[in-house]
């Protein structure tokens, strides 16, 4: 996984770091390593690469002159919020500059008539509920890491969280984005309406990993905070049964604001460390939550509580106050950094499937822990289908390295087999890029590209991200025999 | 729920790309009053038509563009679900293909979202013909950039629309309505109040001296809120039929001669002090004006007040349908335009006269 450092070319080096010294404070252009190493790499720490310059802007017109400087000089610019990502999408590029948007941390204005917040992108998700929490309103989507992930990074990988079942993703609670294309000139997608005029822009920026403009300002939708919510805790004595009664909550008309599934190795790694009482003798529990005016929780719960009882329930408990149901979650929210206490490192997946394949693609990682010899608990956000099969390895051991590379692109392309997808939320990034050559096609593939010129014609904004190149893919293709056939035969061969 | 069959429309539309002659893509033609021009050679769609899949507890429905909108509905319907957009059909032969393409929603949007937050995936044929499949089945998806969420409201102007896949929700279990008077000033400040309260307010409209709302949820939510809000509860049948009214714009405010516009705006902007009727839909975020003022005049005032104003149903739009872009959002498009139809034979001038 990890690349190899490349040569750095030491004049280009001085000659960029000088030019945007004249255009930003001394104290907002890095190039020396110690002060660049901590920008060597996101969230996804197996992908390493020393930025060449790091610039700090703090104003729109800042951003606006690094953007025009590196254009003019022919440098790659990879724009940077919190760091948090997990598919590698704020990997430095070589011989270009890392532009992080920390500076950038203001809740511009709050307005609790209209419902709508304006932020800075680097504001961290969890502080623009905390600064709408006076006026009893909030930002609904909520990564796990919450508190540390930035808007920006929300907006650049369209996340999602623990209750987009109900709520929906970035993309349905972000009402306008604010930036500036790689040439410099600044853009204004969506507005504080409910739509724009022309194509929806707003929609094609959200997500698109930093690849189509720099993002410096974005309103969000604030909602109501729900006058109640509770969670029922559900033991099943088989994974399957409790994918059943995923199945069955929805066929029963309900949409819970939130869904989620834990298998046995899972609850177990999150148990030792955050308490939050889980049955450990359950091959699988669900947590389902139920949120509004309080006359519909109680009947929403008591209907949950019927489906989960006739899909084969072996133990339930309803969470009797806030801080209960706060515990119950602090369990789900911790079963990233649970991982890294019980292996040296974890490799963590985000494939989405269609939910009736649940068991199929569960039995399937279970053959996949044998072949590779690792273990694989999974946590999984049942209501929309998104898994995140977790491998536990030792990046210290080449070959197990190797070998969780493998499980997971294994486990990447039985999503896409079953109907599903490679990433529901954590984007592809570097990551995922050699999976994007099995689920798309290369007429796709070039109309992302094209797309891509289109804002940023000299491809010099997080280049090399996201959308892999076709000669990568048959490349790919080549090095990967899939069921004695290649991956995409379709593809032209260079 | 039939096998594929083969896409019948990328020949023509590589002949036609060969030729430099426009198509224009057509459903059941019930919108062919939106937007500008109607230009080019007809390619109807509804020959392209069925449901491929719809697994209820998955909430996917994915059908093929000349799908009869009422066949969906009525499928959906079957299984006490909905598209929670509540699209209007205008007309007996709404497709789906020609929904999603004109992109509108109806009454519960302010409350549900708009039919682009319900669309997961789509299998297009651009203007060189080259069938192409984004987005996908599944709820969350984000590889690649969502350009099947691109496609809602492009009119037709980026790629014909084989087969999308959309959300759907369950029917809430019940559904109230009530009626109050107040002016318009005062029941824009109360939707607004509403709406930062966790009420089941479904949809609204003001008209006349009359605030009409919707409320959708468990019964007992349902009599909670309508004691906090006070008014006159509506007769069910009455209720419904209003709200059918509003969504395909049959009530009595959409038969004048004068021209329709649809103001787009922040939902707690001010009452617009143009000439002519109003009704306010969305909390206050959409707003209808039938007037003979100036488009000019019209779009400024939508521009002051945060939003955009589109000439919707009108005999002439001689300044067009859609509100002019800004220099560099107008380039964005044009170059996207570039990226899936270069010749230019997709329903030419349909959203603006350079697309």
């Amino acid at each position: 996984m990890g690349e190899a450092l490349p040569l750095k070319d030491p004049a280009l080096q001085a000659r960029v770091a000088g030019k945007l010294r004249e255009l930003l404070p001394a104290r907002a252009v890095l190039w020396e390593e110690e002060d660049t190493r901590p920008y060597e790499c996101d969230g996804l720490t197996a992908y390493r690469r020393l930025p060449m310059v790091v610039a700090l802007p703090e104003t729109d017109e800042q951003v606006r002159r690094v953007l025009q400087a590196c254009c003019a000089l022919g440098v790659p610019v990879v724009p940077r919020g919190a760091g948090t990502g997990l598919s590698g999408g704020a990997l430095p590029p070589g011989e270009g500059v890392l532009l992080s948007l920390a500076k950038f941390m203001r809740v511009l204005r709050v307005d609790p008539l209209a419902r709508l917040a304006v932020v800075q992108p680097g504001v961290r998700n969890a502080a623009i509920s905390d600064a709408a929490a006076a006026f009893g309103l909030y930002y609904a989507p909520d990564p796990s890491s919450q508190i540390a992930c930035s808007i920006g990074g929300n907006v650049a990988e369209n996340s999602g969280g623990v209750h987009c079942l109900k709520y929906g993703l970035t993309v349905h609670n972000v009402l306008r984005v604010r930036g500036f294309t790689m040439e410099g000139e600044a853009v204004d997608f969506g507005s504080e309406a409910l739509d724009a005029a022309g194509y929806d822009l707003l929609a094609l920026a959200i997500g698109s990993e930093g690849l189509l403009a720099v993002v410096t300002e974005v309103t969000v939708k604030l909602l109501p905070e729900p006058e109640c919510a509770r969670v029922v805790m559900a033991s099943f004595d088989d994974v399957e049964k409790a994918g059943n009664a995923v199945a069955a909550v929805i066929a029963a008309g309900i949409i819970p604001a939130g869904l989620e599934m834990m298998d046995r190795p899972a609850t177990h790694a999150v148990e030792q460390y955050v308490h939050a009482g889980y049955d450990l003798e359950a091959a699988a529990i669900l947590l389902c939550e139920s949120d509004g005016t309080a006359a519909d929780v109680e009947d929403e719960i008591a209907r949950v509580e019927e489906v989960f009882r006739r899909a084969g329930a072996t133990r339930m408990t309803v969470s009797r106050s806030d801080a209960e149901r706060l515990r119950f979650w602090s369990g789900r929210k911790a079963a990233f950094p649970a991982m890294g206490r019980i292996s040296p490192d974890y490799y963590c997946m985000d494939g989405t499937i269609p939910r009736r394949r649940l068991g199929e693609v569960l039995r399937y990682i279970g053959e996949m822990e044998k072949k590779h010899g690792l273990r694989c608990p999974n946590v999984f956000h049942a209501g929309d289908g998104n898994l995140h099969p977790l491998i536990l390895f030792d990046a210290n051991d080449p070959d197990q390295l190797r070998r969780t590379e493998a499980f997971a692109a294994d486990v990447l392309e039985k999503c896409v087999d079953v109907g599903g997808t490679i990433t529901g939320e954590h984007g592809v990034g570097v990551e995922k890029i050699d999976q994007m050559c099995v689920q798309f096609g290369a007429g796709e593939l070039e109309t992302f590209h094209a797309v891509k010129r289109a804002f940023d014609p000299k491809g010099l904004l997080n280049p090399g991200k996201a959308v892999p190149l076709l000669a990568r893919c048959a490349e790919f293709g080549r090095r990967h025999v899939h069921a004695g056939k290649l991956g995409h035969p379709e593809l032209p061969r260079f | 729920m039939s096998a594929d069959p083969a896409n019948p429309f990328s020949e023509r539309i590589r002949a036609a790309a060969a030729a430099r002659q426009a198509l224009r893509l057509r459903g059941g033609g019930t919108k062919d009053f939106y937007g500008a021009g109607l230009r080019g050679e007809v390619l109807d769609t509804r020959g392209h038509a069925g449901v491929v899949a719809y697994e209820p507890t998955e909430l996917v429905v994915t059908a093929r563009c000349g799908t009869p909108l009422a066949e969906i509905e009525r499928l959906l319907r079957a299984q006490n679900q909905m598209l929670p957009f509540e699209p209007p059909h205008f007309g007996a032969g709404a497709t789906l293909g020609g929904c999603v393409a004109a992109g509108l929603s109806g009454p519960r949007r302010a409350a549900a979202g708009a039919l682009r937050d319900f669309v997961l995936g789509a299998r297009v044929v651009d203007g060189r013909g080259r069938e192409l499949a984004f987005g996908g089945q599944v709820m969350k998806n984000v590889a690649g950039y969502d350009l099947s969420r691109l496609m809602a409201g492009s009119l037709g102007t980026l790629a014909l629309l084989l087969e999308v896949s959309l959300k759907v929700l369950p029917r809430p279990p019940a559904e109230l309505s009530l009626r109050l008077e107040l002016p318009q000033a005062k029941a824009l400040e109360s939707l607004n109040r509403w709406s930062g309260q966790p009420l089941p307010i479904s949809a609204s409209a003001w008209l006349d001296g009359e605030l009409t709302l919707r409320l959708a949820g468990s019964a007992a939510a349902l009599d909670a809120a309508a004691a906090r809000i006070g008014g006159e509860r509506l007769e069910a049948a009455g209720a419904a039929a209003y709200w059918d009214g509003l969504r395909e714009q049959t009530a009595p405010f959409f038969a004048g001669a004068a021209p329709l516009w649809r103001l787009s705006l922040p939902s707690h902007a001010p009452q617009l002090e143009l000439p002519g009727p109003q009704l306010v839909e969305w909390g206050g975020a959409q707003r209808w004006l039938t007037t003979n003022a100036e488009a000019g005049t019209v779009r400024a005032a939508a521009a002051r007040a945060g939003g955009h104003a589109t000439l919707f149903r009108a005999a002439d739009k001689p300044a067009g349908a859609f509100a002019p872009l800004p220099a560099t959002l107008a380039r964005l498009h044009r170059q996207l335009k570039d990226v899936f139809d270069p010749a230019g034979i997709l329903n030419p001038g349909r959203l603006y006269p350079e697309l």
